[in-house]
């Protein structure tokens, strides 16, 4: 299908990216990770319910950013996207750390004490 | 060969030309698959706005709960971990339907679409119908921040039936002042969240509509495709919004 | 070709010469046809109109605030009303003229052009986002009629949430809008050049004008919905009294701030890299050379953008911050200036040896050079912690951003309007007149804010409208320069709007420029090319241009 397309010299291969070919996710794949969601939606509760001390948020943490993670990756298809798109992806969420850790910077090393 | 990709292209130009009414709109796109791609970066890039704009209000939060852990630890609790979790699930389910949407405007079935946006938009609703209830019962007891805001229950805390001791640590009056802190981010963030949902909805009655009409059966995936991808963005804020709100410190009593 | 004048000028003959009689211009006819394009020059030229039509307001609340300044006693206007005028000022002239200037009319109108594409990616976004402009502005004029708003243009909490009674959440929801507007012309770039480049068209093959574009399209997409929900939570704190930053309920009225200035400060990098890239174009084509160090050029737009992400607290230092992230910040600010310089030193030596001569474009961006080195050198003095203290909130920051601003940004812009007016309107300007006005503009400015840096380093506090006795020479000199600049700026909008109907007609390429933008027709065909143009040369390769000339018989009409 591409090939028929492609009837014109593109050296910056911008009409047809990267010659993606479409890949369509199968609805079994779908399941897993909707499956895997859930379990670790459980997982979260019960977790919570242990008591972890300073551990309990990071847990809590962790496990909601590998949800977002399967997320992006399958129902989001970004596992078989372009280049740009993944490093799009990172773009956000790099800036979003920046917002983060930069503000933090301030708050932590104030000499008020409520931190 | 050639029809199986003229007929997309005429498809494309049909459902464009049904509300198009900008004489403009013409093929600035030299193959259907840089015009998906460019649509789906597009997308993507909005999607990055919201990152941000929801990083505000998730560093406010941040900020916050390390100032005052104790009131937000408090309030936290008072907030219904069942609904939380089911409504949770429901959202999940919701993407799964959708991304199984996706997967249906794909391989060309129009029914399994049309059916898969359906559940999709039934289960986001029903997100929605048990958000309604959790702000009622925030309503009832004056937890909404503002001038009704009643802190007593923090300085006083109920008894819990079952076990017969309270239902957390009693805050000193300074201290419980700061659990309007939390209910504020936590109307704020999941009232920006239920905004972005209701608006997705909207979006799904309107997608719904067209794909029963078969605009996105024969080939024109990249409306399904690119909604899919604001749906699951909204999904993924909640799945962090969960327990950051409803799961601070469910043992208070222990320390 | 004329070698040896002093002017590279080459209008065609203008007793045989028309404009081309098929243009996006005479495409369509009647008002909705403009109001529902798609077209991106047209859409650029809607927001040409409306970003002119706002400049002049703000440039009116400029006056007024000069004239205040006359005298050292508060006798013009109350000082609420004072207040209100500086806050106009600032609203109107960052969120609707300079954010949107060169991005919406230039960069609309070049980018597709100048990648050998037919449109952005998105047309029908391209048009909801001067929608939005304009939603955006009909609420500033609204928050005018209705009495005026005197936060400042900053919003400073706990001022804007707690202590006054004004149209806020008016201009926020104002600012709030014209921010998608910008969001949305961003995103439209950035897709653009990712993915509608023509074939042949490698990312260093670009003009430089596209890079800067690229890297301020970044700053638009990622930084601008932080403002978005910094002036959210402003309008809940005053409609609920949640308590975000009220110190009495637990806020941190810093918290706004460290979220307005996460997106105003690479604002001002949105608002000057689309200046520096008209810039590179014009000192190219007025040098007849390449421009020198093109990757560093290129390199050092998106390391601004990304750099600019790092400084903000250095409009914060004096709020109670922590003296070890002001020192984190102060370092990084210094580093943020480097990509800028670098590009300083690139247009010298672009000039050195080249075949330089002085039409209009050209002595816009000779003042650009002159006058954002000075702002920019001064923005160092200013991140360095000991001289902020003495300087900040004094009118030596009021200078500072003016430089950089008007000095540098406004005059990028005039310098981009006059070099592609005759592109985009088939039209010459008379180049005396214009000429004289870019040297009224470059004298009214000095004189309206080269005294400012006096000041401010004598003391004189900024958004006062009182002021000590001994400052009011100054003074004098400041509101007498605004007088100059004001005509320097009306004089365009006369002789501009002049040469639409009685300008020569300027043909395809009356610069003699590299660039695709050139080789096509004067207004261009709404669809921009023909039949999509491969690229096979260099970005300013002025041997190919003529090379090509040579071969060609210029016709026009």
């Amino acid at each position: 299908m591409t090939e028929h397309e492609q009837h014109f010299h593109d050296p910056t291969n911008v009409t047809n990216p990267e010659h993606a070919e479409h890949h369509i996710v199968s609805p079994l794949q779908y399941v897993f990770v909707y499956i895997s969601l859930l379990i670790g939606t459980a997982l979260t509760v019960v977790a919570a319910n242990i008591d972890m001390g300073v551990l309990n948020p990071i847990v809590a943490l962790g496990i909601a950013s590998t949800k977002m993670v399967i997320v992006i990756l399958f129902f989001m298809h970004v596992k078989y996207q372009s280049n740009l798109i993944k490093m799009t992806v990172g773009a956000g969420f790099f800036t979003f750390l920046v917002l983060i850790t930069m503000t933090l910077s301030d708050y932590m090393s104030r000499a008020w004490g409520l931190w | 060969m050639d029809s199986a990709i003229a007929n997309p292209q005429a498809e494309h130009d049909a459902a464009e030309h049904e509300h198009v009414y900008l004489p403009q709109h013409r093929h600035h796109f030299e193959t259907e698959e840089q015009q998906r791609e460019a649509g789906s970066f597009g997308m993507w890039l909005f999607l990055l706005t919201e990152i941000m704009f929801f990083g505000g209000m998730f560093f406010a939060y941040l900020l916050y709960r390390n100032w005052y852990y104790d009131a937000f630890v408090a309030a936290s609790n008072t907030l219904n971990i069942g609904m939380g979790a089911a409504n949770t699930a429901i959202l999940i389910t919701s993407g799964f339907f959708m991304a199984l949407a996706v997967w249906a405007a794909e391989v060309r079935k129009k029914n399994v679409l049309v059916w898969m946006l359906v559940l999709t938009t039934v289960f986001g609703a029903a997100f929605l119908g048990v958000k309604y209830f959790e702000y009622k019962e925030k309503f009832e007891l004056h937890h909404i921040p503002g001038a009704g805001f009643d802190v007593s229950q923090f300085i006083n805390p109920p008894m819990d039936a079952k076990t017969g001791k309270p239902v957390g640590n009693p805050l000193p009056p300074d201290v419980a002042q700061h659990t309007q802190i939390f209910f504020f981010l936590y109307f704020a963030m999941t009232g920006m969240h239920a905004l972005h949902m209701i608006i997705g909805i909207g979006l799904l009655f309107w997608l719904i509509a067209r794909s029963q009409k078969g605009d996105f059966s024969a080939g024109y995936v990249a409306p399904i495709e690119n909604f899919g991808l604001y749906w699951h963005f909204v999904d993924i804020v909640w799945l962090f919004l969960f327990p950051l709100l409803y799961l601070i410190n469910r043992h208070p009593l222990a320390h | 070709m004329s070698a040896s004048s002093s002017t590279i000028l080459n209008l065609p003959d203008q007793s045989t010469a028309r404009v081309p009689k098929k243009n996006f211009i005479t495409a369509e006819d009647g008002l909705l046809s403009w109001l529902l394009t798609g077209d991106h020059k047209r859409i650029a030229m809607l927001y040409l109109i409306s970003i002119t039509f706002f400049f002049f307001i703000g440039g009116a609340f400029a006056g007024l605030i000069r004239l205040e300044l006359l005298t050292p006693q508060p006798d013009l206007v109350a000082s609420d009303t004072y207040n209100k005028f500086f806050t106009m000022h600032g609203v109107i002239m960052v969120f609707l003229f300079l954010v949107p200037s060169v991005p919406a009319t230039l960069g609309n109108f070049l980018i597709p052009i100048m990648l050998g594409a037919r449109d952005l990616a998105f047309p029908k976004i391209n048009l909801l986002s001067w929608y939005l402009y304009l939603i955006g502005g009909t609420l500033v004029l609204t928050t005018m009629a209705l009495g005026g708003v005197d936060t400042g243009w900053t919003f400073t909490t706990p001022l804007s949430t707690h202590y006054l009674n004004t149209h806020v959440i008016t201009t926020a929801t104002a600012v709030f809008i014209a921010g998608f507007s910008s969001i949305f012309t961003g995103l439209n770039f950035i897709v653009t050049i990712h993915r509608m480049r023509c074939p042949g068209m490698t990312w260093f093959r670009m003009p430089l004008f596209v890079w800067s574009h690229y890297a301020a399209s970044i700053l638009m997409v990622l930084g601008t919905p932080v403002l978005a929900i910094a002036i959210v939570l402003v309008a809940l704190e005053r409609l609920f009294g949640i308590g975000v930053f009220d110190p009495t309920k637990g806020g941190d009225p810093l918290l706004f701030q460290h979220l307005f200035w996460f997106y105003s400060h690479p604002a001002v990098y949105i608002m000057i890299l689309p200046g520096m890239g008209v810039i590179s174009e014009v000192i190219s084509t007025f040098s007849r050379k390449r421009v020198f160090g093109y990757t560093a050029v290129a390199f050092s737009s998106v390391a601004i953008a990304l750099f600019g992400f790092f400084v903000w607290e250095h409009h914060m230092f004096i709020m109670g911050v922590s003296n070890y992230s002001a020192l984190v910040f102060s370092l990084l600010t210094m580093l943020v200036a480097v990509p800028s310089a670098i590009k300083i030193f690139n247009w010298a030596f672009t000039l050195q040896k080249g075949s330089i001569t002085f039409e209009t474009p050209m002595l816009y961006a000779f003042g650009f050079m002159g006058l954002f080195t000075i702002g920019g050198l001064t923005g160092v003095f200013l991140g360095s912690l000991g001289m902020d203290i003495h300087l900040t909130e004094t009118y030596f920051i009021v200078a500072h951003f003016h430089f950089v601003m008007v000095g540098g940004m406004l005059m990028a812009f005039l310098a981009g309007v006059h070099f592609w007016w005759p592109k985009m309107t088939g039209r010459m300007y008379p180049e005396t007149l214009s000429k004289m006005a870019a040297v009224i503009t470059f004298i009214g400015f000095n004189l309206t804010f080269l005294p400012q840096f006096i000041l401010g380093y004598l003391g004189m506090p900024r958004r006062y409208h009182a002021y000590p006795p001994e400052f009011q020479i100054l003074n004098v000199l400041s509101t007498a320069g605004a007088t100059v600049l004001g005509i320097g700026y009306m004089l365009p909008i006369l002789y501009l709007a002049w040469s639409l109907k009685y300008g020569a007609v300027a043909g395809d390429n009356p610069w003699q420029a590299t660039g695709l933008e050139w080789q096509i027709q004067s207004p261009p065909l709404t669809e921009n090319f023909t039949t999509i143009p491969i690229m096979d040369h260099e970005a300013y390769d002025y041997e190919w241009l003529e090379h090509k000339t040579k071969q060609e018989v210029t016709t026009v009409g």
